[in-house]
């Protein structure tokens, strides 16, 4: 069954500044689906018109077969909103925002007590059930408003930037806890500019720009299509010169590191069998740019380089 | 779990949430209307009304202790809901509203109940005031509780109004400052408009305030300046007025969606 779809979205500002072009998107129930794009790239508006905070100008939006229009609050029901902005009431105690919310969704105050406490716990929340959600730190906060997302157990979970500005520990223990949730059965829209997690995450990608879908497929096929990697080689022993070797342009970082342009069907293997033979010996390897900003990147340039084309209207 | 019990927990959940808001901060709240009213009780109603003498048939103290417990409900039902919206509005936690399957008016009733709920608690709180100064008679329990009701419906409606047009914090001060604190002062707190002359009075009567204290006068001492069937009937009409206009701004998102 399909999630969400998007049929010719459009939405043109009262400034007459046209946020979205007429996207066509589905997402499939149980994939987990990253929509990426730089800054103004239109992924806030189409969540907030999915989630019925922006009035659409034009076009259609299904969700689990709801009409956005005629079934406005089975849409609504189906779906748990991780805003990018901290819209919680700032004086409330944690308890209560996630309690209020279930309520908003007509689950009694009981079974909504009940829910809480299990988010939360499983968030690491619980201890500051009674603090006033100003008190929390940034990452705390984001994983409020996760436990206030899922608590009235939505089928579609969208998650607009939901790490941003969290420390790396937490935000792999939030990858944790997202990557149950949608073993569950919950689908999951994520929206990041950490485009590791996004490849770590996700297994189909969108990614937007100047409100138009510029690219949608599989997350594992995307990848495929990246021809060249950079690799970052640290050496055991230091190097005067950068050696030579076919087929894989070599640069001298420093006395110790190197930088390899490897093509995918080139492989790795040979480079390393080449270095030996030159009685290098490499002690650790790293990319030098993650595999799916790089892709992002070469898509955003090519699209952008298309649009400059494009005649002026 | 049917349409109706998810509206009916969602209004409660908001009903309660905008009573334990002005409860949490009753020093703010419920006091300063107690303290006002005392004050006025003792200024305008001990030291300088026993020198005015009677104001229909009443002595002056209790001739103003309706105007002064409507001033209140007044005051507190409107500023009730404009401060708690347009505070959900400046945090943005108004969005949890927007997201959940909440139809507007469940929205607009939790809101307003809201408002009612504090003009309740602090008309209470000044009704038990002025019985430090007066022996309160009330003519007729009905009349008293519907006015009471229905006017503070009207400006917790009216305070929803501002609070979704307001971009500031100064946008909620200045209609309470400018135009209601004049009309409540001008609808006959202090006076009836009996006293005034001719051109006076029919000037007074376009303030839609004046027929609420009326009524709610002869809710508790049996006399008004207007038919208590006119003042009922306008409250009424300005009620569904303002009900309907604020359905029409949250159907069309004014001040909440872009």
């Amino acid at each position: 069954m399909t999630a969400l779809k998007l049929t010719d979205l459009r939405k043109v500002y009262g400034s007459g500044f046209e946020a979205l072009k007429g996207i066509d998107l589905e997402v499939a129930e149980e994939d987990f689906f990253a929509l990426l794009g730089p800054n103004g790239a239109g992924k806030s508006t189409a969540i907030g018109i999915i989630s019925s905070l922006v009035n659409k100008s034009a076009g259609r939006v299904e969700v689990f077969g709801h009409d956005l229009d005629s079934d406005r609050e089975a849409v609504q029901s189906c779906i748990g909103l991780v805003p990018q902005e901290f819209n919680f009431n700032q004086f409330e105690p944690v308890l209560e925002v996630v309690i209020n919310q279930a309520g908003f969704y007509g689950i009694p105050r009981l079974e909504a007590r009940r829910r809480a406490e299990r988010y939360l716990k499983q968030l690491d929340l619980w201890d500051k059930r009674d603090s006033e959600s100003r008190q929390l730190s940034g990452g705390m906060k984001r994983r409020l408003m996760i436990a206030r997302a899922l608590v009235h157990q939505p089928r579609l979970l969208i998650l607009d930037e939901p790490t941003a500005g969290v420390d790396i520990e937490i935000r792999r223990s939030m990858w944790e806890f997202l990557r149950g949730i949608n073993q569950q059965g919950v689908t999951i829209i994520l929206t990041t500019h950490y485009l590791e997690e996004a490849e770590s995450l996700c297994r189909h990608i969108g990614i937007i720009n100047h409100g138009e879908i510029i690219e949608y497929s599989n997350m594992a096929e995307l990848l495929r299509r990246l021809h060249l990697e950079t690799f970052v080689l640290t050496l055991a022993e230091p190097v005067l010169v950068a050696p030579e070797i076919e087929g894989y342009p070599i640069t001298r970082v420093d006395e110790t590191t190197l930088e390899v342009i490897v093509a995918q069907e080139r492989g790795i293997n040979r480079l390393f069998a080449a270095l030996d033979e030159h009685g290098i010996q490499v002690q650790s390897l790293r990319n030098k740019q993650n595999r799916l900003e790089q892709l992002f990147m070469d898509l955003l340039s090519e699209a952008n380089a298309l649009r400059r084309q494009e005649p002026c209207p | 779990m049917s349409r109706i019990s998810r509206y009916r927990v969602a209004f409660n959940t908001i009903l309660f949430r905008e009573v334990l808001r002005f409860s949490r901060i009753w020093v703010q709240t419920i006091l300063p209307p107690a303290i006002t009213m005392a004050l006025y009780f003792i200024i305008f109603g001990k030291l300088i009304g026993e020198r005015i003498g009677e104001m229909d048939g009443f002595r002056y103290i209790d001739f103003i202790v309706p105007g002064l417990i409507l001033m209140s409900v007044i005051s507190n039902s409107y500023a009730n809901v404009v401060s708690s919206f347009y505070s959900s509005k400046f945090q943005r936690h108004v969005e949890e509203l927007i997201v959940a399957p909440v139809p507007d008016w469940v929205v607009l009733a939790g809101y307003v109940g809201g408002g009612v709920a504090r003009g309740l608690v602090v008309g209470i709180v000044v009704t038990a005031v002025s019985m430090f100064f007066t022996d309160l008679h009330i003519h007729s329990y009905g009349i008293t509780l519907t006015v009471f009701v229905l006017t503070s419906i009207l400006f917790a409606t009216a305070g929803f109004i501002n609070a979704v047009y307001a971009n500031s914090f100064d946008d909620i001060t200045i209609i309470p400052t400018f135009v209601l604190t004049p009309l409540t002062y001008l609808g006959g707190v202090f006076y009836s408009i009996q006293l005034l002359p001719d051109f006076w009075q029919q000037v007074s009567l376009a303030n839609p305030v004046l027929y609420m204290i009326n009524a709610f006068r002869y809710g508790l001492l049996g006399v008004s300046d207007i038919p208590l069937t006119l003042a009922l009937g306008l409250i009424v009409l300005f009620i569904v007025a303002l009900l309907a206009y604020s359905l029409w701004l949250l159907r069309r998102g004014v001040g909440i969606k872009s």
